[in-house]
């Protein structure tokens, strides 16, 4: 039997009615057409379906809809303000080439946002654990660790975006005035995991 | 795709206990889904209920009582144990244990509880709590019970729970001034992996002497394995790093480790050894500063 929920998604409120067996990644996607939540792995070990839920990053295909009833859900396609625009993370993405195939972008772009929202200006450290739980198996880590750094800087700023051609072209540079990190990326250095640091051990 | 199952948010726990009582072996009860789900898609699990604590008050605090033990809620996400400033600061492994579990996306979802009542050998979050000889509070459909949690593990996903009941939350009693506690672990994927192997210690001092001395193993046995005879190499003397060395050898050998896709088990023999070296300097320093701090 059909449960009805109430879901707020990216500012609107949808009543729907779902099987209760249903994830909030089958309903974002099968129900309000909102395909840019991606899955990749549907255990909650690639990020790829990561959205904000009142306030904080989940993955969507571990999440019950019937958990979100009454909640705030932010998926990408919330992400940049109305109109053309994009949001400061995605234009660092699109501008740093932090994009190959772009299945795991969305994800990434929202475990992005949740650490910016709480961690304006991270260490370079801080942006590879914030996106750690968020898999590239095209193995592009480092420009999107530039990506998001670059980000903050505009996000920093204010400007919300680097407003033309020819700046923030490259991360640490493109962070202008927020004294950004030069991020350490050394000529041979294998671009590995976001967490691969010390092993934990 | 998961199966099709019923799934329900009751608002009180006696609800919640009446419900998974009434489903016997079709139901399963559910905090924050995070290791249950996986299973359910997987098809190693097919209950025909879900009984999910979320909606349930209270089931999501962090309390410390008069005395300052530390309450866990069945419903608290990994992420509240690892941001809690108390908690970091009186006991920052169970912080950092927390901490140190899976992915930021699965720590605002998965729960402490939960993680102890999956019941994996590599519970990131158990051998800090066995060391700090917590508890378990058990609610039933007739009774509330608690349980050491020493009692709790029985096998590899296998607990002390019966039929309709539901672990409350996990309380560990206030630590002696000068102690210390520490959590080492490996994985092969950072810290998203599920650990490979973990060694907890604790150690408390009085006098300059280790008065009481804990280890415990994850992922070396069937279940998180606390060694009282790695313990008595330190504990009533003085601490030496020769001591802490015989110690870990005592840790690796009273280990039953298994082969699998994260690590052999002569790997893990190996580096069960290292962790609890590791875990006991890092204690015992701990110890140590908190001894200076308290004196």
């Amino acid at each position: 039997m059909k449960v009805p929920i109430s879901l707020t998604v990216n500012g609107d409120t949808y009543d729907l009615a779902v099987d209760p067996w249903r994830t909030l990644a089958e309903v974002l996607r099968e129900d309000l057409g909102l395909t840019g939540t991606k899955v990749g792995c549907g255990h909650g070990d690639c990020g790829a379906c990561t959205v904000i839920l009142d306030g904080r990053p989940v993955v969507s295909c571990l999440t019950m809809a019937m958990d979100a009833n009454g909640r705030q859900v932010l998926t990408v396609e919330g992400l940049a303000p109305a109109g053309d625009e994009l949001h400061p993370i995605q234009k660092a993405f699109v501008e740093g080439a932090a994009i190959q195939c772009g299945f795991c972008t969305p994800g990434m772009e929202m475990s992005a946002y949740a650490l910016l929202q709480a961690n304006p200006q991270p260490s370079e450290e801080e942006i590879r654990k914030g996106l750690s739980g968020n898999l590239c198996r095209c193995t592009g880590y480092n420009k999107i660790i530039e990506a998001v750094n670059t980000a903050a800087g505009w996000m920093v700023e204010g400007a919300g975006g680097p407003g033309g051609r020819g700046t923030g072209s490259s991360a640490g540079e493109g962070a202008g005035g927020r004294g950004a990190v030069p991020l350490g990326n050394a000529p041979g250095c294998k671009d590995g995991p976001a967490d691969a640091g010390e092993g934990g051990a | 795709m998961l199966p099709h199952i019923e799934y329900l948010l009751p608002e009180t726990l006696e609800e919640a206990c009446r419900l998974l009582a009434e489903a016997g072996d079709g139901g399963v009860v559910m905090a924050g889904g995070t290791d249950l789900l996986v299973k359910m898609k997987a098809g190693g699990v097919v209950p025909r209920l879900v009984v999910a604590l979320g909606r349930v008050p209270g089931l999501d605090r962090i309390a410390f009582s008069e005395q300052g033990d530390v309450s866990i809620g069945a419903t608290t996400r990994l992420a509240d144990v690892a941001g809690n400033e108390r908690i970091a600061y009186e006991l920052p492994a169970v912080a950092e244990a927390a901490a140190d579990t899976a992915t930021p996306q699965i720590r605002n979802m998965g729960t402490v509880v939960g993680n102890l009542c999956n019941a994996a050998p590599s519970a990131d979050n158990a051998p800090c709590l066995l060391a700090l000889e917590g508890s378990v509070s058990i609610q039933g459909p007739s009774s509330l019970r608690e349980l050491p949690l020493a009692e709790f593990f029985k096998g590899p996903g296998l607990t002390a729970l019966s039929c309709g009941e539901i672990v409350t939350r996990v309380v560990v009693p206030k630590v002696g001034r000068a102690s210390g506690l520490s959590y080492r672990s490996l994985s092969a994927r950072g810290r998203v992996d599920i650990a490979a192997a973990g060694a907890a210690a604790l150690v408390e001092l009085a006098d300059g002497v280790c008065c009481k001395v804990r280890v415990v193993l994850g992922g070396v046995a069937p279940v998180p394995l606390p060694v009282p005879e790695a313990a008595q190499v330190l504990e009533g003397t003085e601490p030496a790093a020769d001591r802490i060395v015989a110690a870990a050898a005592r840790a690796a050998a009273a280990c039953t480790p298994i082969s699998d896709v994260r690590a052999s088990a002569e790997y893990r023999r190996h580096v069960v050894e290292v962790l609890t070296r590791r875990a006991l300097a890092q204690a015992l320093e701990r110890a140590q500063a908190n001894a200076g701090r308290a004196s």
